[in-house]
């Protein structure tokens, strides 16, 4: 077992470093004061080929491996969570499933954009009375001779109103359950989609998430995405994928935390000596330090096992339940270490924890990771 | 247009220290980086490829651990990229350093070679021109700005009051500012591609020709007698001031010193 990144890894981190402290934390705390979504950033992104990173060159996007892309998510998230989250939305759940299971004229058309960033993409699935529980779909799609005609909406979804293409999930036939679930490509200019209400959140205030809306959307019957009816393994595929994304972002926020408040125990003094010099403070970042570099493990595990493994769907899970807990658990002490000037927003470790606090629950709740976890552990 | 950029990895001497002792800088644990001026060359080659079309080659002499400099520059959008390296070339200065370079280039088919000015961790900024004189071509120096046109090449040189637009014929030497530009980044893509797909082409003493006398340290007529670090002068004065009594303040003490 080799613990030694190769050197290709070594400078793509360097480089995401780079960039993330020149290009993305700038604008970090303006984001999040303003809830302004970072276009100028993700022209950068573009220019860059931060927007393809596991994609194959062929198809436009850089030639790297999961990898490659989860510690880019992993150093962008170190400086803005809101950054983080519209990089893996349009990666993991935008554009990888349209190259999974997209027709070769879907992929030209709709995911060579993607992958080269030209256009950004998003992912709905989630609806009012479809959380956890994404069989109860009620979005309803009906053939009608060249196209399927979509009614129904979506909430939560990210990247909403910025994206250009949304994969959305939608019922074809409700007799057949799970099985009559389907997928289609939507463009934004669609006639009958339009985009709702934007939520006002707790966290990654920057990042987009709003409602969509389907009112007799028109969309051709070639945009259908895999087959009529495979629409909910689909799903269930690309969040594997996508939660390995929110894992790395996860994993960034905490170890920015930590950086924080090592620096911070360092310089700030009570009872006449830096706070680092207390076995508490010693103690809680021993626990910290261990516990981020344990979720470095195995987000970088499962990285490596969706480019190795058919099914890595349980790694997946273990990363992001892991992660996303050590993300929540590390910036609360962050804050708490940090005192009352944590609980300002002169200090960043308050953005860290309300952004930290959303990874335990989208792309599947700690709670959905258990129970994906323990049905391949029972098995 | 094939344009040659010579570049050299240095410590990052942001985050380097002197060894209080020796008076030597203390290399373990420092991150390597293109030097600076050599990045902003680079960075000039690639906005002429870009704009003209070139090839672009990267060159650099030092121990095999210049691979990673090489590397990155190849992941900016480098097309080609070489390394000058053999123990018979170790302990050269800067002299030594610009005669191997330059035996090297003359392997190589070039229009235009770009070098930083200087580097960080040397400041001498002595190898470019050296290297003009060694292949007789004419040198420009401390470049702000580069344009091509044809066979010529026009450049905006630095000068402490002024600036010189300057003209010459190619082939010829530019060295380049860190003012310049500012240097594009490397891409994921291009990173994979440098390690994964891209070869470093390796040239050692058997590859050029120049005499023995010329190269390493005993082509190096340089000898330096001693290094320390400076010792720290009498503690300042610390006043709190408005800014108008900071600046009488200053001015007395100016006119105190015979300063002005």
């Amino acid at each position: 077992m080799d613990f030694v990144l190769s050197k290709e890894h070594e400078m793509a981190r360097n480089l995401y470093r780079e960039f993330a402290e020149n290009e993305i934390k700038p604008l970090a705390q303006e984001l999040d004061d303003q809830e302004r979504f970072p276009t100028e950033t993700v022209e950068k992104l573009r220019k860059y080929g931060f927007l393809g990173i596991p994609f194959p060159k062929e198809y436009g996007g850089q030639g790297c491996d999961t990898l490659a892309y989860v510690m880019c998510i992993e150093e962008v998230a170190k400086v803005c969570g809101t950054t983080s989250v519209v990089i893996s939305g349009h990666t993991s759940l935008g554009a990888a499933p349209i190259l999974k299971f997209g027709t070769p004229e879907q992929i030209q058309k709709y995911f060579v954009p993607l992958a080269k960033g030209e256009k950004l993409g998003a992912f709905a699935l989630t609806e009012p009375n479809a959380g956890t529980d994404a069989s109860m779909q009620q979005t309803k799609a009906v053939l009608e001779g060249d196209h399927y005609v979509l009614n129904g909406s979506k909430i939560f979804i990210t990247n909403a109103g910025y994206a250009d293409t949304y994969i959305v999930i939608a019922m074809t036939d409700k007799s057949k359950g799970t099985k009559g679930i389907s997928a289609f490509i939507v463009e934004k200019d669609f006639p009958g989609f339009s985009v709702g209400k934007k939520e006002k959140k707790m966290g990654i205030r920057g990042s987009s998430t709003c409602e969509l809306i389907f009112e007799n959307c028109i969309v051709p019957k070639e945009n259908l995405l895999g087959k009529e009816g495979k629409g909910f393994n689909l799903a269930m595929n690309t969040l594997d994928g996508g939660r390995i994304g929110i894992a790395a972002q996860a994993l960034g926020l905490a170890e920015c935390a930590y950086e924080e408040t090592v620096k911070y125990v360092k310089e700030r003094k009570q009872f006449g000596k830096p706070l680092a010099k207390f076995q508490n403070t010693q103690f809680q970042l021993a626990d910290m330090a261990t516990k981020i570099k344990a979720a470095q493990m195995l987000v970088y595990r499962a990285a490596m096992a969706k480019d190795t493994q058919k099914v890595y769907s349980e790694e997946a899970a273990m990363a992001k339940l892991f992660a996303a807990e050590v993300a929540m658990e590390v910036t609360t002490k962050a804050v708490q270490l940090h005192g009352g000037y944590g609980y300002t927003r002169e200090y960043p470790v308050e953005r860290m924890m309300r952004d930290a606090k959303i990874t335990e629950i989208y792309e599947g709740t700690s709670e959905v990771q258990r129970m994906v976890i323990s049905s391949h552990e029972l098995k | 247009m094939n344009i040659v950029v010579c570049i050299k990895q240095v410590p990052n001497t942001n985050e380097v220290k002197l060894d209080p002792v020796t008076g030597t800088l203390i290399r373990e644990g420092v991150p390597s980086i293109i030097n600076p001026d050599d990045k902003a060359g680079l960075e000039a080659a690639l906005r002429l490829k870009d704009e003209l079309g070139a090839h672009v080659t990267v060159l650099t002499m030092g121990p095999p651990q210049a691979d990673a400099a090489l590397r990155e520059a190849l992941a900016m959008g480098a097309d080609e990229a070489i390394l000058v390296t053999d123990r018979a070339f170790g302990g050269a200065d800067t002299l030594a350093t610009s005669t191997t370079i330059a035996a090297a280039l003359k392997t190589l088919p070039y229009d235009l070679i770009i070098t930083g000015r200087q580097a960080i961790d040397g400041d001498t900024a002595q190898v470019g021109p050296q290297i003009a004189e060694h292949l007789g071509i004419p040198n420009i120096s401390y470049a702000e700005e580069i344009k091509v046109d044809g066979d010529y090449v026009t450049v905006k040189r630095q000068y402490e009051d002024r600036y010189h637009i300057v003209k010459a014929k190619m082939p010829c030497l530019i060295t380049a500012l860190s003012e310049l530009n500012q240097p594009r980044y490397m891409t994921p893509g291009g990173i994979f591609d440098a390690y994964r797909n891209a070869e470093v082409k390796i040239i050692t003493r058997k590859d050029i020709d120049v005499d023995d006398s010329a190269i390493g340290l005993k082509g190096s007529p340089t000898r330096v007698a001693q290094t320390f670090t400076k010792s720290l002068k009498a503690a300042g004065q610390l006043v709190n001031l408005d800014p108008q009594e900071s600046a009488e303040f200053m001015l007395e003490k100016l006119k105190e010193k015979f300063i002005i």
